[in-house]
């Protein structure tokens, strides 16, 4: 088995930024695995402006902020790109294993960072009751398929959760010529940042129905309509509220979920109710010389923290193998 | 052209007929409403090949579940390349006072076949199945039950069953049936005539409405809905067998299935509705599922269900009917196969073929009756130097499509070369978009390769046939444009 000083899981914001701040602490070999076609990460789909205000004082969008990493990643010949890698396994020995066009790969870690992101969390795992028609999405799904692809995923929209990625997506469907009929939330206040409220909502005349929650989704083959009823301080259904909207398409953004499947392959510690590494402080696993970092953390709202994060985390792991000087130490309510 | 045989229906009782029918020197025309086999009352079964318990002596359900048990157990999972896992299942009580009960399920069971039955007390539970609450006081073990996939099941017959020269069409609603003076009938299905010499009636909800077409004496279907909920693949330890409460009048209860891919799965209810479309799932169908679950293993809870859905028993009274219909001579009825049906399944097949046989059809062996389907490749079942060996003979074995449930781009054509047409076809035959994220991160890259295969622009691609269109529009990027005019 091949042994190589870092391996990283994962090419988003997260795992170039701990690849690049690794290397700069002097770690002479990184191995960085990417599941997807291009480095990058979740932010190739997110078009829209808004990253790097802190981090670069720039507005950038999600791809040219990933960008300006994947070139520093691209010209640093001590970072080893695994592109379509996809890791499969892993252990305390920090043996891990990944599939790639062509081959099942082992190689053995002397230090391993997670920078795996997040998965959304889906109508099923709310749930909401009804029939299960074609038509309802997660509300990244819709935007991968709208941003990435071009595809429409319907022509009348309710969406449900009023987090960043329910905004953002309401205003792109918008623009594209869907009618958005509401975003429905159920706390009293929206989840997301302000300014997309402002920027998402109020600017196209979308309606937010705060303490809301959708009852039902009917339709036989293909969304018809939801039921909505509004909800009260306990989150009991006020009764006599209930009422219907006629829609093609529910898109579902209802809070994300840290991945660390692989991690609790490894038999670290996970805390069950957030899903995230059980650890002593922010970064570290219960499996010495395992780091993780990014969404797979802590589920950040803006890229910037989430590059502060793991640029602390490539600095943990350089100090794991003996080399770089340790980063200041960092509280754990950050 | 007149086939011998027309099968209306292309769930597990109209497949395994199929599959039977193709050991013969017949032509077999199987006629399926959905867009695919499966998609009617098969794709919610539990999965579960039961052993044969639980049923009425001196019923069709009685012997034929034991038989079907035996035939798969014994014969199908082998040649067919099924995944049936023999994990055995536990009837519990809560109370000592019901032991009697399980003594008599035990003896009952017994005179109908079943073998190795054994009533296990708390020791034996507390070695063997540790996550059992303290409720539990003692059990009735039948280690001859297992769990199946029901849809790969039903794939596996049909496949075959095509295989050996049944002719499978989808997309064929039957809406009329006519009896002309020479014999035989004539089927009217997606606007094209069908003749055969004998009609079996495999139609599942349908079957009332499909026997009356053929005229023959009224009984009625009555849907009865059961909902189950999944939950995550890293809780599939929680039990090592099929975990049963006694069952009620109506219903076996709230069961912990294992399934074949590793989800635990709890339910399912039992609710009689009178709507054959109604697959709703409700807040009082989950609650009630989570607490018979969590009677059995408290340590359940609701954050561990990842998804869920809902299935239509066709119910008709408490047996199954097969039978030919004297007052529609060479119409022989598969109905009411509800639980056991999937188990009853291959062993109802041979009752039909011996009833079909008695009323005028000759059943010649065929020479060529290709008897073993291979396994479909599944990355997720197979150990690494088996992964290593595939990838050497296909590179796209390597490239992860579906990272959740461990799905490579080629076990997605291969799903499609077998006659996957649909986005649900894809997922039940690889369970590509069956794991935690539910399709969030596949979708698009599933769409695509559908979209290469099948040659059909991204706009006609569907969840489960015409009607549940996925994507309403697609925008051409104008640099495509570009590229096309240098």
């Amino acid at each position: 088995m091949k042994e190589r000083e870092l391996v990283i899981v994962g090419g988003g914001p997260a795992g170039m930024a701990a690849a690049l701040a690794a290397r700069a602490s002097g770690v002479g070999d990184v191995l960085l695995l990417e599941r997807d076609q291009h480095l990058g990460g979740i932010l190739n789909q997110c078009i829209h402006p808004g990253f790097g205000l802190h981090h670069f004082k720039a507005e950038l969008t999600g791809p040219e902020y990933a960008g300006r990493f994947a070139d520093l990643v691209g010209r640093d010949r001590g970072i080893e790109v695994s592109l379509r890698s996809f890791a499969v396994g892993l252990n305390r020995e920090k043996e891990l294993s990944y599939l790639r066009p062509g081959a099942l790969e082992e190689v053995k870690a002397r230090s391993v960072i997670l920078a795996t992101g997040c998965r959304e969390r889906t109508r099923e795992m709310i749930p909401i009751p009804g029939s299960r028609p074609a038509g309802v999405y997660p509300a990244g799904l819709a935007q991968k398929m709208v941003n990435l692809e071009g595809w429409l995923p319907g022509r009348e929209a309710v969406i449900v959760g009023s987090g960043d990625i329910g905004l953002i997506m309401a205003r792109r469907l918008a623009l594209e010529g869907v009618k958005v009929k509401a975003v429905i939330e159920l706390q009293k206040v929206s989840r997301g940042l302000v300014r997309n409220v402002v920027q998402c909502l109020e600017d196209f005349g979308i309606p937010l129905y705060l303490r809301h929650r959708v009852s039902l989704i009917h339709g036989r083959d293909r969304v018809e309509k939801v039921d909505v009823v509004k909800v009260d301080e306990e989150f009991r259904d006020v009764p006599g509220s209930g009422f219907s909207i006629p829609c093609d398409t529910v898109l579902v953004s209802v809070g994300l979920i840290p991945e660390n499947e692989l991690l609790e392959m490894a038999g670290a510690e996970i805390d069950r109710e957030k899903n995230t590494p059980v650890a002593p402080s922010v970064n570290l696993t219960s499996i010495p010389g395992v780091f993780a970092c990014g969404n797979a953390c802590k589920v950040y709202d803006l890229v910037d923290w989430v590059t502060r994060d793991s640029e602390l985390a490539g600095r943990l792991a350089a100090e794991y193998l003996g080399l770089g000087k340790p980063p200041p130490a960092r509280d754990a309510s950050e | 052209m007149t086939a011998d045989v027309i099968i209306v229906g292309a769930g597990v009782t109209g497949a395994a007929i199929a599959r039977e029918l193709s050991r013969y020197k017949l032509s077999v025309l199987v006629l399926e409403k959905e867009a695919e086999p499966a998609f009617g009352v098969s794709k919610s079964n539990s999965g579960i090949i039961h052993a044969g318990t639980q049923n009425p002596p001196n019923s069709l359900k009685g012997w034929l579940a034991v038989e079907g048990n035996r035939l798969i157990r014994e014969e199908l999972a082998a040649d067919l390349g099924l995944d049936f896992a023999r994990c055995g299942q536990l009837i519990v009580v809560f109370d000592p006072a019901d032991l009697p009960e399980l003594e008599k399920i035990k003896k009952d069971g017994e005179a109908l076949g079943v073998r190795g039955l054994e009533i296990v007390d708390r020791a034996w539970l507390d070695a063997n199945e540790p996550n059992l609450g303290p409720e539990v006081k003692a059990a009735l073990l039948a280690p001859s039950a297992g769990i199946i996939s029901p849809y790969r099941f039903v794939y596996a017959l049909v496949e075959n069953a095509v295989k050996n020269g049944a002719v499978l069409k989808t997309s064929r609603k039957v809406t009329a049936i006519r009896r002309p003076a020479a014999g035989g009938f004539e089927v009217v299905a997606g606007g094209e005539v069908f003749r055969a010499r004998f009609l079996v009636n495999a139609a599942g909800l349908y079957a009332d409405e499909i026997s009356a077409l053929a005229g023959a004496p009224a009984f009625k279907i009555t849907p009865r809905k059961g909902e189950e909920y999944l939950l995550d693949k890293k809780r599939g330890h929680i039990s090592n067998r099929i975990l049963f409460p006694l069952p009620s009048g109506t219903s076996k209860g709230i069961l912990i299935i294992k399934t074949s891919d590793g989800n635990p799965m709890i339910g399912p209810t039992a609710r009689d509705t009178a709507d054959k479309e109604d697959l709703s799932t409700s807040d009082e169908g989950l609650a009630e599922v989570l607490a018979g679950a969590r009677r059995m293993i408290p340590s359940l809870s609701k954050s561990d269900i990842i998804a869920y859905f809902s299935g239509l028993r066709p119910v008709s009274g408490k047996d199954f009917i097969i039978r030919h219909e004297d007052g529609a001579p060479g119409l022989v009825n598969a109905a009411g196969i509800q639980s056991p049906g999937l188990t009853s399944a291959p062993a109802i097949a041979v009752m039909v073929a011996d009833i079909l046989k008695k009323h005028g059809l000759g059943l010649e062996p065929r020479e060529n009756f290709h008897r073993l389907r291979p396994r479909p490749v599944h990355l997720f079942q197979v150990p690494p130097e088996e992964t290593r060996r595939l990838i050497a003979k296909n590179p796209a074995y390597g490239d992860i499509v579906c990272r959740c449930e461990l799905v490579s781009a080629q076990e997605i054509r291969d799903a499609l070369k077998r006659g996957a047409r649909t986005l649900d076809g894809v997922k039940f035959r690889t369970r590509a978009q069956a794991g935690r994220c539910h399709g969030g991160f596949c979708t698009t890259r599933i769409l695509k390769i559908m979209r290469e295969e099948l040659g059909f622009p991204v706009t006609a691609l569907t969840k489960r046939g015409p009607g549940s269109e996925l994507i309403k529009d697609e925008r051409k990027w104008p640099s495509e444009e570009l590229d096309r005019s240098s």
